[in-house]
């Protein structure tokens, strides 16, 4: 009896804060019919934040994948002075909210900041321009791949790694047929983490990129403009699309879940 | 050939290796044994390239390997909990060290196969560990650092983990493969039985020092410390002395060299007998007797009888 009322109460819980907004999302997006869905979606400047979304995601999801591979390596399997403090460190986008990072990004790299006019000389602009919204999110992303590895270097232990050193394999060659292979669903899961955290990310990327419209505008400002400018259906298909992005990623990690889960 | 000098291993405040010397000749099979935290794997992974020493080299067929990274050395490991590839099968396990190599594929094929062979494990070559058994794995594990041809073979707690009929079944199959291979073997253990069972040479090893070095006989009947002989085989005290149970004699009268004790249960363990005696002090003790020299006697709980201990097989209690 108990357990029906739990699960009920899940339902419930689950379909007034997920499931009913969602959904209602999708059917306010539709009901225009998809003639206007498309048209809306078809813009110049939903096309330019599509792709713009995308190609934020495909630089920075490598990079985040990268970085946090090895901070994960360097927080368990070394003994570097600092490495606690990495582990913390490595939490805080978590903890601080995102426009936060976005105001600190603007105060050293903006116009007036630390590194912004040095840059500038050189012809590099960080603020409102693509390199931005990669850095910030970037920073926003860094801690999926590195917490979803650390557990899983940590339960495998350096047996494995010992063994193939002793049998002559190089640090480089025990990384790429030993360790990676091992550490691989849990790095699928963080990269799928990272790019569902890059597609939506909004606070850093708000601040940092100006959203200039066919220049610096990703999919979640593209939202918010087009609904500060009364435009709801343009905002909820946008929205959808979005949504859509999210339900992929989602089924993705899914599978990758139940590959792991097999292992 | 495996020679130490004067290694000293510190972890923190822990002095895990001081000043510990040692040579294995060529082709024997050395056991290092020792209760937990006497140094004995630390000394084993110093050997491997896996511990740095804080003090002292090691020489590996007279050539000093001291500052060499474990991959240069040439040596075969072999882990406690197996360490096997687990995305690897059988055949890429036991393969691995031949294909970094990049060695040709018929040779790497021939090598895997006979190594299988060796260690029992045909027809296993497409398996994964995990559909191993705990046993299997560590012949797996053994033929993998064997394929490198290692010109010394370390083991690290090798039966460790395995129950206990197939840790039998395992050294007695390990002692066999040492006699047709003959590779400088060096095996961790803190299971006195197995390594007088299986090694030429024991040496044991307390608080991060060698207690005693010697054949398993040299060690058993002479022990150089109470340590020593208490490690070796269960002990009992008796007129300020330790000595085996079962060289303690039991007689039914009294002799110049006897001490009177009451029998307090007779315990019949299949082919040994165990009588728990209570000595005159009222202190107990235990005697090990055969079968047949329990039969002889006919004890029962409450007797009186007269036990005698050997000369030779004393060993003065807390001297060294």
């Amino acid at each position: 009896m108990s357990r029906i009322a739990l699960r009920l109460t899940m339902f419930v819980y689950l379909g007034l804060v997920l499931i009913v907004p969602v959904a209602m999302v999708l059917v306010r997006t539709f009901s225009p019919g998809l003639g206007a869905f498309w048209s809306s979606v078809t813009t110049p400047a939903a096309i330019h934040a599509f792709w713009l979304t995308l190609l934020v995601a495909a630089i920075t999801v490598p990079i985040v994948a990268v970085l946090g591979v090895v901070a994960a390596l360097v927080i368990v399997r070394t003994r570097l002075p600092g490495r606690r403090l990495l582990e913390v460190v490595i939490d805080l986008p978590f903890a601080i909210s995102p426009v936060v990072v976005g105001l600190a990004l603007v105060l050293v790299y903006g116009r007036d900041g630390w590194l912004g006019p040095a840059l500038a000389s050189v012809g590099i602009h960080m603020i409102f321009s693509v390199p931005g919204i990669v850095l910030a999110t970037v920073f926003v992303c860094l801690p999926f791949v590195a917490r979803e590895v650390v557990p899983v270097l940590r339960e495998i232990g350096d047996d494995q790694e010992l063994a193939a050193a002793t049998l002559g394999a190089s640090r480089w060659t025990t990384f790429i047929r030993i360790t990676l292979p091992s550490i691989r669903w849990g790095l699928a899961y963080g990269i799928v983490l990272s790019t569902a955290r890059a597609i939506g990310e909004f606070g850093a990327v708000s601040v940092v990129s100006g959203k200039v419209s066919g220049k610096t505008e990703t999919l979640t400002l593209l939202v918010e403009k087009r609904y500060q400018n009364f435009d709801s259906a343009g905002a909820y298909a946008a929205s959808a699309l979005l949504a859509i992005i999210a339900v992929t990623t989602l089924l993705t990690m899914t599978y990758v879940q139940r590959k792991a889960s097999r292992q | 050939m495996i020679r130490v000098d004067s290694l000293s291993k510190r972890f923190g405040d822990f002095v895990a290796l001081g000043d510990v010397s040692l040579h294995v000749p060529a082709g024997s099979l050395t056991a290092l044994l020792g209760p937990s935290g006497s140094g004995k794997s630390t000394l084993l992974r110093t050997i491997a390239g896996l511990e740095t020493p804080d003090g002292g080299t090691v020489h590996l067929d007279g050539t000093d390997v001291t500052n060499v990274a474990p991959q240069d050395r040439g040596v075969g490991f072999v882990f406690q909990h197996y360490a096997a590839f687990k995305h690897m099968n059988v055949r890429d396990n036991v393969a691995f060290g031949l294909t970094i190599r990049k060695r040709p594929k018929d040779e790497i094929r021939d090598t895997v196969d006979r190594l299988l062979d060796v260690v029992g494990l045909t027809g296993f070559q497409t398996r994964y560990p995990s559909q191993l058994s705990g046993g299997q794995r560590q012949r797996m594990a053994l033929a993998r650092a064997l394929a490198i041809e290692p010109k010394v073979l370390l083991l690290d707690e090798p039966f460790g983990a395995l129950d206990r009929n197939v840790r039998t079944e395992l050294r007695t199959w390990l002692r066999r493969l040492h006699d047709e291979v003959h590779v400088t073997t060096v095996l961790v253990t803190h299971d006195q039985e197995e390594a007088m069972d299986l090694a030429d040479q024991i040496v044991l090893l307390n608080h991060g020092s060698i207690e005693q070095e010697g054949s398993p006989t040299e060690l058993y009947d002479t022990p150089a410390s109470d340590f020593v002989m208490g490690f070796l085989g269960p002990v009992v005290e008796l007129d300020g002395g330790l000595v085996r149970p079962h060289d303690v004699a039991i007689a039914l009268t009294a002799d110049h060299d006897t001490t009177e004790a009451q029998v307090v249960r007779v315990v019949h363990l299949g082919f040994e007998v165990r009588i728990e005696l209570e000595l005159a002090g009222g202190s107990p003790l235990t005697v090990q007797l055969t079968r047949a020299q329990a039969a002889r006697l006919e004890l029962e709980a409450g007797q009186i009888v007269f036990v005698r201990v050997p000369e030779v097989a004393t060993f003065a209690a807390g001297g060294i």
